[in-house]
């Protein structure tokens, strides 16, 4: 390995990347417009009313009914009321893939009015940031509300809260669509870009005899390899600087920014550069080269948590999603970014660094350039 | 080194083809050494067996000293290689291109005199997608000497580009020879061969049937020469009735095969005396090209003969 050598590579590589329309579009462009329109369409409107499954167990009380009523004004969530012996709620709206619900307490009207503390219990799925969000906005602002006229309407003036609710929240912040789009987002980029293009430069560049004229000089397979690594990894950092910015900078993106994203933003490149190159290495042609790529792209770049999180998915598909390498790039950078799970991101990640390990063994293996 | 390449008993069999067949050849240093056949003679095999980028079947190989296949790396620091169909990165300009290759080998050309060397200096910033055949061609040959190589390999350099091209690319192989370069050329045009060539070798069906300077080719396989004087019949029917050579007529004029060149004199003497009218005569002698037709054609008859021959004895 020589480092002038793979310098000079990644230096006429760059230049050849930039001076493609189509790579870079894919690469850099694309996800920023995903993000502006997602973000346009989802972080601003937060519109989408949350149905708030209820069990009111303090169903005689006029201010249970005013409180359900106000939750409706926020037109945040619709209140459904359901049967109060429908048993466990948070097993019930699991079952029904309900991603809100709330139980009100017996007493919740008397102790309200006697100024003494009650919470109600709020059932939120943390993965659909969107209704949980909407629920647990709602119902602090009707809370709130009660607050105000409970503590401070009384003489004494103070403005003792009596109201608030425990959320089976298993984070702590709320996230949002656009949340999840900042590392679905990066994980694309992660795909696509060594993808479209590894694919299509190992066939073609074998075809038109480039890495035999390539193998008449100085520069290794390997130096050439470490060059391509380093050119998509500096993409990917690319492709996260956007999407960080653009998503806390423009939509106000809640993720924390951590230096538990780099190893994502290392391993992620290699594991697509070796799967692009394997791609590219099985096929005898440049054309069916890309119908292998695509084969293994695409239902990556939907199926992976890109643009939507993979527990919105129905069972089956979360069994689909699982089997994708970008899953667990994309979950992990879930993880790090939103939940602060560094557990889960750590199990994430090993699993990544062994896929990635697999195939850039066999990519070497497999990967001529003299072939006849 | 005297030799730059030797060759001894060179075999690449593709299966049950063999593409080059028991070649053996020399190249003395500082020569120009071609190599003639038509289409699939197994030009670009050998060529590419040379550089190291195919390995052989058995035989002899040492370029430099070197056997291409298994040191390969020391080697191709030492020499030079347009593959023939030449192409690079689509969108990195032919001065980027000696940038690149001048960063992997190592050395200091100046870009600008090797592409003027090339003339390519008008496309020194254009991308490599837009250039012509020749274009492209040119910057190959740019490329082979950024390392300043001791050998050139040029596999059919000029084949489809346009006259222009094709001498410029002649210029540059008459510089190589002069600054002591060796140069291995492949071609299927004989004049190429004839005039770039110190040495030729004419290739057909992956064995050498002809070899030696294009003169001493001729000499050994061409036919004799001839007396061609123009003009009518009767001045053949005269050197008939008064001379033993064999005596054609083609056209306008009447080819006497001589024997030596006196007798040229005293045919000539005889017709100016018999008075026949004449308006003028030359000598002529065969081109390489009429020695690479004869012995190519012979070659085809005779694998003809042999696919013939074989259901015959069988039955
Ligand atoms: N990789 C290969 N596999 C099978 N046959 C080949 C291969 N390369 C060349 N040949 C065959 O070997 C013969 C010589 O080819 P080649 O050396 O390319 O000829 P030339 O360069 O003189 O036109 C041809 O018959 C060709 O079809
Ligand atoms: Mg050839």
């Amino acid at each position: 390995m020589n480092g002038r050598r793979i310098l000079a590579d990644l230096k006429v590589t760059a230049r050849g990347y930039l001076r493609n329309p189509i790579a870079l579009f894919f690469s850099l462009i694309f996800p920023l417009i995903l993000i502006l329109l997602f973000g346009l369409i989802f972080a601003n409107t937060g519109s989408t009313v949350t149905t708030l499954y209820t069990e009111n167990f303090d169903h005689s009380s006029p201010v249970s009914q005013q409180f359900l009523s106000d939750l409706n004004q926020t037109h945040l969530v619709a209140v459904q009321v359901i049967s109060t012996s429908t048993g466990n709620l948070s097993v019930w709206l699991g079952q029904n893939g309900n991603p809100a619900g709330l139980v009100i307490p017996a007493g919740f009207g008397n102790n309200y009015t006697h100024h003494i503390a009650t919470n109600v219990t709020l059932y939120v799925n943390p993965q659909d940031a969107a209704a949980a969000g909407s629920a647990e906005g709602a119902v602090q602002a009707v809370e709130n509300e009660f607050n105000l006229h409970a503590a401070c309407g009384n003489a004494s003036g103070s403005c003792t809260p009596v109201l608030g609710f425990s959320s089976q929240n298993v984070g702590k912040a709320i996230f949002t669509y656009i949340d999840y789009l900042v590392p679905g987002l990066i994980g694309f980029s992660i795909l696509t870009s060594p993808m479209f293009s590894m694919v299509d430069v190992t066939s073609s560049y074998r075809k038109e005899g480039i890495f035999r004229q390539l193998s008449l000089t100085p520069l290794t397979r390997d130096e050439w390899l470490a060059s391509r690594v380093a050119w998509y990894t500096i993409l990917t950092f690319l492709a996260a600087a956007i999407m960080l910015g653009f998503g806390i900078g423009v939509f106000g993106a809640k993720v924390t920014i951590s230096i538990w994203l780099l190893p994502y933003l290392f391993v992620g490149p290699l594991l697509f550069v070796s799967l692009g190159m394997l791609a590219g290495s099985i096929a005898r042609t440049p054309e069916s080269a890309a119908v292998i790529g695509n084969i293994i792209t695409f239902p990556m770049m939907f199926l992976a948590g890109t643009f939507f999180p993979v527990s919105e998915f129905s069972p089956g598909l979360q069994v689909v999603a699982r089997v994708l390498p970008l899953y667990y790039v994309i979950d992990g950078m879930n993880q790090v970014l939103l939940f602060q799970n560094f557990g889960r991101a750590l199990t994430d990640f090993v699993i990544v660094l062994g896929i990635a390990v697999v195939l850039f063994a066999g990519a070497v293996y497999l990967f001529r350039w003299k072939g006849e | 080194m005297a030799e730059a390449i030797a060759v001894e008993g060179l075999v690449k069999n593709y299966g049950s083809l063999a593409a080059v067949d028991g070649v053996s050849f020399h190249v003395p240093t500082g020569s120009v050494f071609a190599f003639l056949g038509p289409n699939g003679a197994g030009k670009t095999t050998t060529t590419e067996i040379l550089e190291g980028l195919r390995a052989r079947s058995s035989g002899s190989v040492q370029v430099l000293g070197f056997d291409p296949w298994s040191e390969g790396r020391p080697l191709h620091r030492l020499i030079g290689v347009i593959p023939q169909d030449f192409r690079f990165f689509e969108k990195i300009t032919p001065r980027e291109a000696i940038g690149y290759y001048a960063a992997l080998f190592g050395t200091r050309p100046e870009p600008d005199r090797l592409l003027g060397r090339v003339k390519l200096e008008d496309k020194a910033h254009s991308r490599f997608d837009t250039l012509s055949g020749g274009q492209k061609q040119k910057l190959g040959l740019a490329l082979s000497l950024v390392n300043d190589p001791r050998i050139c390999f040029l596999d059919e350099p000029t084949t489809g580009l346009d006259p222009t091209a094709r001498r410029a690319i002649w210029d540059v192989v008459r510089g190589l020879r002069q600054e002591g370069r060796t140069v291995f050329l492949t071609t299927h045009y004989l004049e190429e061969a004839e005039m770039l060539a110190d040495r030729v070798a004419i290739i057909n069906h992956g064995k050498i049937v002809a070899a030696g300077s294009p003169a001493e080719i001729i000499d050994r396989l061409g036919g004799a020469a001839r007396l061609r004087i123009v003009a009518g019949r009767e001045v053949a029917d005269f050197v008939r009735s008064r001379f033993s050579n064999e005596v054609a007529v083609e056209g306008d004029h009447v080819d006497i095969v001589l024997h030596d060149h006196e007798e040229a004199l005293a045919i000539l003497s005889a017709v100016q005396a018999s008075r026949l009218p004449w308006t003028g005569f030359t000598t002529v002698r065969d081109t390489l090209e009429d020695v690479f037709v004869r012995l190519v054609g012979r070659m085809d008859e005779g694998v003809l003969k042999s696919a013939n021959g074989t259901p015959g004895n069988a039955a």
